[in-house]
């Protein structure tokens, strides 16, 4: 029989018995469980560097120093002379816009460019009445570049307030001081005209054959428009599709001189019913030759 | 009732093991544990997909074996075993630890189920036949369940379990030999079923050595079968073949038929045999015999052998001793009455089981004393014409140092763990046979008698 008592006898010479303990074979096993190789492999690595991280910044002190460290060297790289912003250049502006820009945009050159916010600045820009469109960018050379499209007047709008600038939308674009520094803008009033700046311009356009007689448009009831002429004409057109009934009294004018007689309004406001009114003088005047050429009958 | 509630728990147990290799598939991995009388092998496989066959049906390379690929493998000197039975539970477990040990780490993975093959345990087998009346229906999957539930099983005593319970024929009728019976019409269905008992003590201190390993068990083979399947080719398996499987401490035969293991028998007699014929014989420790048995044995003597001086050695420091010499005609002298016997033994249990009334009578010898020099033309004389030297048929991965015939058993199981051939408890047992509780046996009875 061999000994039962294995574990006090010592390993006979040269044949040592291979077999591994059952601990070494558990542990053996354990290691080549995947997750517990995973872990060993980072898991463990990841959790010692994660602890000294943590240790060496709980201490305020360090915390402190490592964030001023961190700051002192971002400054460092903000501030080289590459990324210096010195002027600001704006292209495409009038004077006084420019002028606009420069008071509008808040910065103190020199300026980095890190610290150049220039979606905001583009937005302030843009803000501004006479300003279209504008784009921003930084220029080699430390040049904040600014590139703007101006608002084109289109119109001037005369209000209560005065007057004032419109482009071809509509859009405020400045105010005005006399009607003699625009005399070739056509002149559009009354309340909401600033809204329908569309289609007044497409009125001034059917209305070229007037010439010099156009004196303007006022927007009536903020419904519709009323083609103003010299000598008090008026051309009143309906709120639907007046630039064709502007068209059709152009037409009947052109042939029958209509507006040439001493007529004070062309109501064209119900297309099937368009009216004539004529001047108090004239009425007189017809009435007078009515009474010699018949008497009345 | 004592065999039917005893084939119940047999059935569970072996459905449990089935569940356990289908996780094992999953998982992927496997080992492979063949417990033999002079060495144990594990075997660790992985398993990248089901082998597929090739598109014309055809068995594709490596006799459609790709599925897996053997990715460690490591031997050590058994302890503990005689006769394929466990006798030091402690020294085998820890022979088993050395070997799974050392398979692990050369696979570089952890395994936690294995598929185990023994030897030993009196291996007897049992053809088992039964009827079913079909009644004019399809045969499915229910019905084969049925016709292998109703095979009468003889009394095998106490003490003892059936380690395979293999359907191997089935016939519809008056026609015989169908491989799968299912989807056909006929009005009787009969089958034949190979049973293989062995002693349920070694099963279970097997069970328990691999237990204490902290590895699941997820098969149980005899390693008669095992070796059977790599040794034999398909032809050979086909057309009926013995499988001899000459171990260390015993001989395995298995008879295969249609490709079906139909009989399976052991002789405890084997090359340790040979060992310490050698050893008492020459008055040398049995490492000296065994060295002396591995590099110069054989079984025919020729005027050469005469002169062909060994030394045998020793290391008791007495000169004359460990100088001692003896030629090879002795030592062959020594050998051929037990090699002799052995096959002599083999011979009876073939004849027993009337071996001489297969068609083919090929028989292939395998296993580790089966590369004694001129074992084939002894054989020969013995078993028959027909005999040839087998080796394990190659699978992915295999290292050379595992080829020899001596991992016969192991290669084979490695194919019983990729595709297990159907036993009967890979059927669902029909509804009858299950083991009811008292309230399903009580409503059983009220739905019979009303």
């Amino acid at each position: 029989m061999q000994p039962l008592k294995g574990w006090f006898r010592k390993p006979e010479e040269g044949r040592c018995d291979p077999a591994p303990s059952r601990l070494k074979y558990r542990l053996q096993r354990w290691m080549l469980t995947p997750g517990i190789r995973f872990g060993l492999r980072f898991g463990v690595p990841f959790c010692l560097v994660f602890a000294a991280g943590a240790a060496y910044l709980a201490d305020e002190g360090r915390r402190d120093t490592l964030q001023a460290m961190v700051n002192d060297a971002r400054a460092a790289i903000q501030e080289r002379p590459e990324f210096m912003v010195n002027v600001m250049a704006v292209d495409g502006a009038g004077t006084s816009v420019a002028q606009d820009i420069r008071e509008v945009v808040p910065v103190d050159f020199p300026v980095s460019s890190f610290d150049l916010d220039l979606e905001q600045i583009r937005d302030v820009i843009t803000g501004l009445d006479p300003v279209k469109t504008a784009s921003v960018r930084i220029r080699p050379g430390g040049i904040l570049q600014v590139d703007v499209e101006e608002r084109q007047p289109a119109l001037i709008w005369r209000s209560r307030e005065g007057l004032a600038l419109l482009d071809e939308n509509g859009i405020h674009v400045a105010e005005l001081g006399r009607r003699s520094l625009h005399p070739d803008l056509p002149l559009i009033a009354g309340k909401g005209a600033a809204k329908h700046a569309a289609e007044a311009l497409r009125l001034f356009a059917a209305a070229k054959p007037l010439g010099p007689r156009l004196r303007g448009l006022v927007r009536v009831g903020e419904r519709r428009w009323d083609v103003v002429l010299d000598r008090k004409q008026r051309i009143m057109l309906p709120a639907g599709n007046p630039v064709r009934a502007l068209e059709r009294v152009l037409a009947v004018s052109e042939v029958q001189d209509l507006l040439e007689r001493d007529v004070a309004a062309v109501d064209v406001r119900l297309a099937g019913r368009p009216t004539v009114r004529m001047t108090e003088n004239s009425v007189e005047n017809w009435w007078r030759i009515r009474q010699l050429n018949g008497g009345g009958q | 009732m004592g065999a039917g509630s005893n084939m119940t728990d047999l059935y569970q147990s072996q459905r449990a093991m089935r569940q356990m290799r289908r996780q094992a598939m999953q998982r992927g991995v496997v080992a492979i544990l063949d417990v033999g009388s002079s060495k144990i092998a594990c075997l660790v496989l992985r398993f990248d997909g089901t082998g597929r066959l090739s598109e014309d049906g055809s068995i594709g390379a490596l006799a459609g074996q790709s599925g897996f690929r053997v990715i460690g493998a490591a031997t050590t000197r058994s302890r503990g075993v005689q006769f394929g039975e466990i006798t030091a539970m402690q020294e085998t477990e820890r022979a088993i630890r050395t070997a799974v040990q050392a398979a692990q780490k050369m696979a570089e993975v952890r395994v936690d189920h294995v598929i185990a093959c023994f030897s030993g345990a009196n291996p007897r087998s049992y053809g088992l036949d039964a009827k079913l009346d079909l009644e004019g229906q399809v045969v499915s999957e229910h019905e084969v369940a049925q016709v292998l539930a109703s095979c009468e099983v003889p009394e095998y005593g106490a003490g003892r379990e059936v380690l395979h319970a293999q359907p191997v024929n089935f016939a519809l009728d008056n026609r015989s030999g169908l491989g799968d019976p299912r989807g056909q019409m006929g009005q009787t269905l009969a089958v034949d079923m190979h049973m293989l008992t062995v002693d349920a003590i070694a099963v279970q201190n097997l069970v328990r050595c691999i237990q204490r390993c902290d590895l699941e068990l997820a098969g149980i083979a005899s390693s008669a079968y095992a070796s059977g399947f790599s040794a034999l080719v398909e032809d050979e398996q086909e057309l009926g073949a013995a499988c001899i499987d000459m171990g260390g401490g015993t001989t395995s035969i298995s008879i295969f038929m249609k490709k079906h293991m139909i009989y399976a028998d052991a002789v405890r007699l084997g090359g340790d045999h040979i060992t310490s014929d050698i050893s008492m014989g020459l008055g040398v420790p049995l490492a000296n015999a065994e060295r002396i048995k591995t590099f110069n044995g054989g079984v025919h003597a020729t005027g050469a052998d005469d002169r062909e001086i060994i030394d045998i050695g020793g290391d008791t420091g007495d000169w004359e001793h460990d100088r001692r010499t003896v030629s090879r005609a002795e030592l062959i002298g020594i050998m051929r009455p037990r090699v002799e016997e052995i096959l002599e033994e083999v011979r009876a249990r073939l004849d027993a089981a009337g071996f001489e009334c297969l068609p083919s009578q090929q028989i292939v010898l395998t296993g580790g004393s089966s590369q004694i020099m001129g074992l084939d033309g002894l054989a020969s004389r013995i078993l028959g014409q027909q005999v040839r030297l087998g080796r394990p048929l190659r699978v992915h991965g295999l290292p050379q140092s595992a080829t020899g015939p001596g991992f016969a058993s192991a290669v084979g199981l490695c194919l019983f763990a990729a595709h297990p051939q159907d036993e009967w408890w890979d059927f669902e047992m029909p509804a009858g046979r299950h083991p009811a509780g008292t309230l399903g046996r009580a409503v059983r009875w009220f739905r019979d008698n009303w």
